[in-house]
């Protein structure tokens, strides 16, 4: 709420600006008098009710004729087209249309009336201009039919992460125009045996895996883990700072943090007993996992150095793959102590523990973002697993794939807009998201085989 | 409501310019603007647009962990593989005469150590794979313990579907799959 109040107040500002204070720094001004403008419209809505409203997006202008600088300008606009266009918010119209419209040199010969003619309520305008120590890039998205700019910002920083400026555009229009959180900025965790590399200390050959990252549209794919050995379970810390997993590295399976900016590592868990499957509190600073250091697989949590474990679960059967609900205040995880795998729920002091799915197989749950309150897991379907969502509430269950290849390991972006999973459907194993009506499938990895996604929140 | 809302962004304003890095001065309130008529430029200095480098949290190792003297025993090994039935850890006949033989080359190696690892086929999820591996590895070395073998000789480790014997993906494949693998450890 507050980040929708801060946008309106740098729009407010700038309309108050104008021309004449373009140089100045912003103007701290005493609250307005009552009779001041209150018809100030800050968002682009659409010619026709009820419809989304309509964006064009077409090529930044480069400032600078280098030919860095005339990428950066055609890559930026790629990105944010493809950004804007993930979360189907606003309409993007096609950028093949855009050619017959003759093309803006600057902010102030936009060609509105041609946008108008596409059926465009909002034009973004960009330029990217080289400077001493990289690239300045300004936006505005203009209300077609008022020519206002609605959003107006600058940004600097290297030219050699343009795709950046893409997200972060992309972000702050969704956030202004729609009051939505948008994920382009955020990123995804994985493991995969793309390295090829053998591990070491087996007479058997096996391949290693290593922990992965990327952008959240696949890009920028990132190795994390380089300990030639097994490492599986990655998920992000809430201030995407840290990655906790499970890793082979010291023969038994052990939690570990690897804190990527830093380039430190925490263990978590030690010892010749076996942890696996971390999960970070929502408040960043407790992990359940499981372990099996009382005799069989049960669930734990202990503060994020590894303090204080204290057990949260008490049965025969196997406890593995806990989740927290968005409050914190639950755990979901998968127990097979009815017979087959199932979801339960219990609180997140350990007590209560009840039964969500009803599936002949389920795994891996995964609590969504709130508003939403729902558990995404891996039913067995047929011969292999499909996506569902049960919502914790109505317990009614939906289906997001339908038994191409196998789909396991359901992890929901921020928002709750998407679910990221890996699926065989091309062959080998890869990760794919999806939207949560299951629409508007894509494809993220395609080297080597993938595992276990899980979404930056 | 809205012009609580005018108010509250106007305040806001001044926090948000306070976040800025650098944080911009304030300057006395200057006279009304005129009115725009070409597009102003953005209130704000151009925000800084950055992301630090990822760094991995190890060096590359590169130890050889195992003597290759161990290897070559764990190549040829006389300790026998044991399988288990779909989405089960109950111990076969076979596997109950497995380890039988197992038990009694153990007792004749008193020294050696044993890791019994724990793999399933690819059908399960990768999650609770790693649970039922576990539940197949102990199954192993409980049978081995109820047939005289020292606890603190058997470790166990589960690697749930992570690393198929035969990547192939019929039953025949998934039947060599889930297994119990018998690894010497030391001598």
């Amino acid at each position: 709420m507050n980040r929708i109040l801060l946008s309106s107040a740098a729009v407010l500002a700038l309309a108050a600006a104008g021309t004449g204070a373009s140089q100045e720094p912003p103007a701290v001004q005493p609250a307005p008098p009552p009779q001041q403008p209150s018809e100030v419209r800050t968002t682009i809505s659409s010619g026709d009710a009820g419809a989304p409203p309509r964006f064009a997006v077409p090529d930044f202008i480069a400032l600078s004729k280098d030919a860095e600088t005339i990428d950066a300008a055609s890559t930026i606009s790629r990105v944010l087209w493809d950004d804007l266009n993930f979360e189907r918010e606003v309409g993007l119209i096609p950028r093949d249309t855009y050619a017959t419209i003759r093309a803006a040199t600057s902010m102030f010969d936009v060609p509105f009336e041609r946008w108008r003619e596409l059926n465009a309520d909002g034009v973004i305008i960009g330029t990217v201009e080289k400077t001493a120590t990289g690239v300045r890039v300004e936006v505005r998205l203009f209300n077609v039919r008022s020519r206002d700019p609605v959003f107006s910002k600058e940004y600097s920083g290297s030219v050699a992460n343009r795709r950046l400026y893409a997200h972060t555009i992309s972000d702050e229009i969704h956030q202004q125009q729609r009051a939505l959180r948008g994920v382009a900025r955020t990123r995804l965790t994985f493991n995969s045996d793309r390295s090829g590399e053998r591990m070491t200390g087996t007479v058997e050959s096996r391949t290693v895996k290593e922990v992965y990252i990327s952008d959240y549209d696949g890009e920028n794919q990132r190795q994390v883990t380089t300990n030639r050995s097994l490492n599986i379970n990655s998920v992000w810390s809430h201030d995407g700072r840290s990655i906790a997993y499970t890793s082979y590295r010291r023969g038994p399976p052990n939690i570990f943090i690897a804190n990527i900016y830093e380039g430190t590592s925490l263990e978590l868990t030690k010892g010749t007993e076996q942890s696996w499957t971390p999960a970070w509190s929502p408040d960043g600073t407790r992990i359940a996992f499981s372990s099996t250091r009382d005799g069989n697989p049960e669930i734990y949590v202990a503060n994020r150095d590894g303090s204080n474990p204290q057990r949260l679960t008490n049965h025969p059967a196997n406890d593995i793959t806990p989740t927290w609900s968005p409050s914190g205040a639950q755990i979901a995880f998968t127990s097979n102590r009815r017979g087959d795998p199932q979801i339960w729920v219990m609180g997140a002091d350990g007590l209560g523990a009840t039964q969500l799915t009803s599936e002949s197989y389920a795994d891996r749950p995964t609590w969504s973002p709130a508003p939403f309150n729902e558990v995404a897991y891996a039913a067995r379907t047929g011969p292999g697993q499909d996506v569902r969502v049960i919502d914790v509430a109505t317990r009614q269950v939906r289906q997001l794939t339908f038994g191409e290849g196998t789909n396991e390991s359901p992890s929901f972006a921020p928002n709750g807009r998407h679910l990221a999973f890996s699926s065989t459907r091309s062959g080998k194993t890869q990760i794919f998201t999806i939207a949560r009506d299951g629409k508007d499938l894509r494809q993220i990895t395609r080297v080597g085989n993938n595992y276990q996604p899980d979404w930056s929140k | 409501m809205m012009r609580r809302t005018c108010c509250l962004a106007m305040v806001l304003l001044m926090a948000a310019a306070c976040n800025r890095n650098p944080p911009p001065v304030a300057r006395p309130t200057p006279p009304p603007p005129p009115l725009a008529t070409a597009p102003p430029r953005p209130p704000a200095p151009p925000e800084p647009v950055a992301e630090p480098a990822v760094v991995p949290p190890e060096p590359v190792r590169d130890e050889k962990i195992a003597s290759t003297a161990l290897d070559d025993l764990n190549k040829n090994s006389p300790l026998k593989p044991i399988f288990f039935g779909y989405d089960s850890s109950d111990l076969s006949p076979a596997a109950g005469a497995a380890l039988e033989e197992n038990a009694a080359v153990l007792r004749r190696f008193p020294s050696w150590t044993v890791t019994i690892e724990g793999h399933c086929d690819e059908r399960g999820t990768a999650e609770y794979n790693l649970a039922l591996g576990e539940r197949r590895a102990v199954a192993g070395r409980a049978q081995l313990i109820s047939l005289g073998i020292s606890a603190d000789r058997l470790r166990t480790v589960s690697y749930g579907k992570e690393f198929p014997f035969d990547p192939g993906r019929d039953e025949a494949a998934f039947a060599k799959n889930r297994r119990a693998h018998f690894v010497i450890t030391g001598r």
